[in-house]
């Protein structure tokens, strides 16, 4: 029987184009590392809906085995599992990112 | 909670004995650390895969005792 929270994630990261999987809430991060995230997407102007882990133990442990990632945060683009804080830094410094928003029809704003 | 750099070193290398293994212990707390790792089973690999293997290799460590862990992953050129 397939862990009963990946239904809940599997519904949110289709439902949303961009979903952040992170430790607080985009206005109050509650990590560093989750807080670049946030920085990253909103200095590119990309909308994004985020879940915050600290305040949901299922989905804290749930989304590290959906995705065999273990640490948070996580950012998913149009469902699929992008990476964690030094794969989106990396990507965003290299223009990889924003490429691939647009690649997979996010607009993209900011540069 | 925290983690000796060399016994992140032995068991990346325990699991890619090919790898060449940098660490540097961030924070100085034995908890932040940045490794970069080259190993030839990394290529054709996604970024995301590599760091998977990775994590594979500290064997769940990562996330627990390990709070952070910046990598940089590449296939020997």
């Amino acid at each position: 029987m397939a862990n009963p929270v990946f239904e809940r994630i599997q519904a949110d990261i289709t439902a949303n184009p961009v979903m952040l999987y992170m430790k607080g809430t985009a206005m109050f991060p509650q990590c560093g590392f989750s807080a670049r995230v946030v920085q990253i997407l909103s200095h590119m102007g990309v909308p994004f809906k985020t879940a915050n882990v600290l305040e949901d133990a299922e989905l804290r442990d749930g989304i590290k085995e959906f995705s065999s990632w273990p640490t948070v945060p996580q950012l998913y683009v149009k469902g699929e599992f992008v990476g964690g804080c030094d794969i989106v830094t990396e990507m965003f410094q290299s223009g990889e990112l924003k490429a691939t928003l647009e690649e997979k029809g996010v607009p993209v704003a900011g540069e | 909670m925290a983690m000796p750099a060399n016994e992140i070193e032995a068991l990346i290398k325990a699991a890619l004995p090919d790898a060449q293994v940098t660490i540097e212990d961030l924070a100085g707390d034995g908890d932040h650390y940045a490794a970069t790792v080259v190993s030839a089973m990394f290529r054709g690999k996604s970024r995301v895969q590599q760091h998977q293997i990775v994590y594979a290799a500290l064997r769940g460590r990562m996330g627990g005792e390990l709070h952070a862990l910046a990598l940089q992953t590449s296939a020997p050129e």
